[in-house]
């Protein structure tokens, strides 16, 4: 067999800069999905720590860092991005590989907030949602993850099969907020 | 219209899908014979005032949500999940 090319989501989409705001791919390595058993979510928590240095995250929370973070993904479920999923953690945990299977990017500058403003029904400004919050809630048409992992950067999450519509509505709301000055 | 998610707190209506009656957390037992079974499926009540809903967050935190309303007010009386409702 020939040997295949590893194409990201947004390849050939991004990086893509208007007025103050940049758009950028980013690579979030292994991806995996979290979903404790029943009354497990201490223990888990507790592997968590051992393994990959970050609890179980509560509802609409992020823990760890850029390279290594779980981000609450919705009902009994966070995404570990970053590591490789430590064995332990299916000891107390559903753990499900969902490398690729998610377009992930970052909206970052000064107009970020007001151009999230133009397409989630969620208030993201900085008073009511802070570095380490995370939301499940739609990007115009698309369920979405979004956390604000910086003073004015976003990392937000789509399928991957909707790379495309989300660059294309970032940008449309990008242009328009540039457009206001 | 808004409602509060006991996971993601109040957000917009078009983040939820709406199912109909709380109804199917009663579901009979498969024994419980044919006019359980009928009423289950088939039959609802059509309440002027309190009823109970079930609404699906599909766009937000995956979560079953039984929302409690009032008919003739449009209030919302309460929400609450509905694996928790259930046990
Ligand atoms: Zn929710």
């Amino acid at each position: 067999m020939d040997k295949l090319i590893a194409k990201s989501p947004c390849e050939g989409l991004l990086p893509l800069t208007v007025g103050s705001v940049t758009l950028t791919e980013e690579e979030p390595g292994v991806m995996t999905s979290v979903a404790p058993y029943k009354g497990c979510e201490e223990a888990l928590s507790e592997a968590l720590k051992a393994a990959h240095g970050m609890g179980y995250p509560a509802a609409n929370r992020a823990t760890g860092r850029a390279g290594s973070r779980a981000v609450w993904f919705g009902h009994g479920q966070a995404m570990l991005i970053g590591p490789v999923p430590d064995a332990t953690l299916s000891e107390h945990a559903a753990i499900v590989d969902q490398s690729d299977a998610w377009a992930v990017v970052r909206l970052e500058g000064e107009g970020a907030e007001d151009v999230l403003a133009r397409l989630v029904p969620v208030d993201l400004r900085a008073a009511h949602f802070k570095r380490g919050h995370t939301v499940r809630s739609l990007l115009f048409h698309m369920t979405a993850s979004i956390t604000r992992v910086g003073d004015t950067a976003f990392q937000i999450m789509v399928f991957r099969s909707m790379a495309e519509t989300l660059v294309h509505d970032l940008k449309t709301a990008m242009e328009g907020v540039a457009a206001r000055g | 219209m808004r409602i509060t998610c006991p996971h993601c707190g109040e957000r917009d209506r078009r983040e939820f899908y709406y199912r109909g009656a709380a109804t199917d957390l009663e579901r009979p037992a498969p024994d419980a014979g044919e006019e359980a079974w009928d009423n289950f499926v088939f039959l609802r009540e059509n309440p002027a005032g309190e009823t109970r809903d079930l609404w699906y967050h599909e766009g937000g935190c995956g979560a079953w949500i039984v929302v409690a309303r009032n008919t003739v007010t449009h209030e919302v009386l309460g929400t609450q999940l509905a694996s928790e409702a259930r046990s």
